[in-house]
């Protein structure tokens, strides 16, 4: 078969084309990361090299563990992002469970309406989303973040979630039934554990834009106890512009827990994605 | 209370109890969807359509909307927005989406090594956030800092350096293409995911007739990701109209320089909050909020009633 002559060529050609792009997606935050852990000289003489002994120094998150709150912007963006989740898997879950599994009248109305938020971004109500905090007393909470970014995520999550609802066997729910298993038992007994990779995916999915935005808690929560790590990045940045070392730590820090998250769930998210594909 | 009996709907004629559980099951879901998302936005569609006159908020028909298209101070900021934007998206389709749907197909190769490691580092930049990719970009392209400049002297190409993010002509480019950069991620999981779909069978039947490699991906694989790629574009269509980030971490909430790289993203944030010596304007605010869901909302139906219509879906 010709195929199997030009094979080897072929693959090498491919893993070329990949090994580029993985190193330009990989370089900016090497970069950072770093720089961040250098003087600022060797940052200017020398950007590409690693730290060395006499190059070594954490004179930037000095800076940034001393002037910002950084502690205390990520306890705020992990309340919020792990309060949204577990709201928008509930919330999302039991929704979808009554859209797959019920037939009652509205069914396709419910759906679509629930689903109109995929396409329209949240973002567009914001005027009169903040008038509604404001008269509710929200601004400058943390829990107006989390309803907002609930009432976001959970149209993609009901969407997903229902079409994996339905491949859940009928057999086995009737069986649970009979058995004398109430509604709610069949959604969280049953029914949810065999969801569970489904539910992984839209944990990912509704995570990644509620940790980096940065519109909402700048027009809802910018008060200082409230900043989350993406809105404290940016103001810290725009105040300390010209000390590099501090710019650098900041991001480093602001890159961490997100890749530390993508380490733990990165399976998760793929093994999501290929049991959606091979379902 | 079991419901067993409702497992042959068909012949189950209307009911007259209500199944509680069904409502109890919906109900957290419907609240917080419709009290934060959908009253507001209908509220903010509401408010379009009034103004302040004279100290007292009134109904002004679609006067906003004239003043927005045509007031020679606002209207000169809003079609500069709305065409920057509608550059920024047209970038993204032209260059993100294409290298999204050629990694996803080099990534599907069968027995490619390292392809889950691939997959990974280049989803990478996806989950970042905006002010993170904005800040490195803009240290990277810095003249001060020299890293762009450097790098492109190892190959030759020192001259054609120029601080892209500074000069009005090459600023709403570089952003876009930062913005790719960061995104690309998106489609090729996508697309990835749908190659993955492509039953065996169907290429098994295809390498029997003789059709392999390039032209199995043109002629077997792309017209069965077509769906796949119809999602990824109206993604592409909603996330760029609906950009703010980027632009306000890397160019600030005057899209500079010079308002060359200002978006509807930008353009809504300083007419509602107002910005240096700009004051706050809620009516018109809601206006542009109002023009850019009309936008997707034109965009989503386009895609919903044209184009997904129109193509074929299979079912393996």
């Amino acid at each position: 078969m010709s195929k199997a002559r030009s094979a080897p060529l072929r693959s090498a050609l491919i893993h070329l084309a990949l090994l580029s792009y993985t190193l330009l997606a990989l370089f900016p935050v090497f970069l950072t990361l770093v720089n961040s852990l250098k003087s600022r000289n060797a940052i200017f003489r020398e950007p590409m090299a690693l730290p060395t002994p006499s190059t070594f120094s954490l004179i930037g998150y000095q800076t940034v563990l001393q002037q910002g709150d950084f502690v205390g912007y990520f306890q705020n963006s992990l309340i919020v992002t792990v309060a949204s989740i577990a709201l928008v898997l509930l919330f999302g879950a039991m929704a979808a469970f009554a859209l797959s599994e019920y037939r009652f009248r509205g069914n396709t109305l419910m759906g679509l309406y629930l689903a109109l938020g995929i396409m329209i971004p949240i973002r567009l109500g914001t005027v009169a989303i903040l008038q509604g905090m404001v008269s509710a007393g929200l601004v400058n909470t943390l829990t107006s973040l989390v309803l907002v970014y609930t009432a976001q995520g959970l149209p993609l999550a009901i969407f997903i979630l229902s079409e994996f609802m339905r491949t859940v066997s009928d057999d086995l729910k009737n069986a649970g039934r009979i058995d004398g298993l109430s509604e709610y038992s069949i959604f969280f007994r049953l029914v949810l554990p065999l969801v569970r990779p489904a539910m992984a995916t839209v944990a990912v999915f509704t995570m990644i834009p509620i940790w980096n935005d940065l519109w909402f808690p700048l027009i809802l929560a910018p008060g200082e106890s409230t900043k989350t790590v993406t809105l404290g990045a940016q103001m810290f940045i725009g105040q300390y512009v010209t000390n590099w070392n501090a710019v650098l730590a900041a991001l480093s820090l602001a890159i961490l827990p997100v890749m530390v998250l993508y380490v733990i769930f990165s399976r998760q998210l793929i093994r999501g994605i290929t049991s959606g594909a091979v379902k | 209370m079991s419901d067993t009996d409702s497992t042959d709907p068909a012949i189950a004629p209307v009911r007259r109890h209500i199944r509680w559980h069904v409502l109890v099951f919906l109900a957290p879901a419907f609240l917080v969807y419709t009290a934060v998302m959908i009253l507001p936005l209908i509220e903010t569609l509401r408010l379009s359509l009034f103004n302040m006159v004279e100290g007292q908020l009134s109904f002004v028909g679609f006067n906003n909307f004239r003043v927005l298209f045509t007031d020679p101070r606002l209207s000169a900021d809003f079609w500069n927005a709305l065409s920057n934007n509608v550059i920024f998206f047209i970038i993204h389709m032209l260059v993100q989406n294409p290298i999204g749907i050629a990694l996803a197909a080099m990534l599907s190769v069968p027995s490619l090594r390292f392809a889950g490691f691939y997959r990974s580092a280049i989803f990478v930049p996806t989950l970042l956030s905006f002010v993170i990719v904005g800040f490195i970009w803009k240290l990277i392209l810095s003249p001060i800092w020299g890293i762009a400049p450097s790098l492109m002297d190892w190959v030759g190409l020192k001259w054609a350096f120029s601080p892209w993010l500074g000069k009005p002509e090459s600023a709403l480019i570089t952003v876009s293409l930062i913005s790719v950069w960061q995104y690309v991620g998106i489609p090729m999981m996508l697309i990835y995911a749908a190659l993955l779909n492509i039953p065996d069978e169907v290429l098994e039947a295809a390498e029997c007739d003789g059709i392999t490699g390039w032209s199995q991906f043109w002629k077997i694989k792309l017209p069965l990701i077509l769906p796949s790629i119809g999602i990824i574009s109206v993604l592409t269509f909603v996330g760029n109209f609906n950009a703010f980030d980027l632009i306000y971490t890397v160019q600030g909430a005057l899209g500079g320089p010079n308002g060359s790289t200002d978006i509807l993203g930008t353009l809504l944030y300083r007419t509602f909050f107002g910005f240096q010596n700009q004051l706050g304007d809620r009516s018109m605010g809601a206006t542009i909020a109002a023009v850019m869901f009309l936008i997707i909302l034109a965009g989503v139906s386009l895609y919903l009633f044209v184009i997904q219509r129109r193509m074929r879906r299979y079912q393996f």
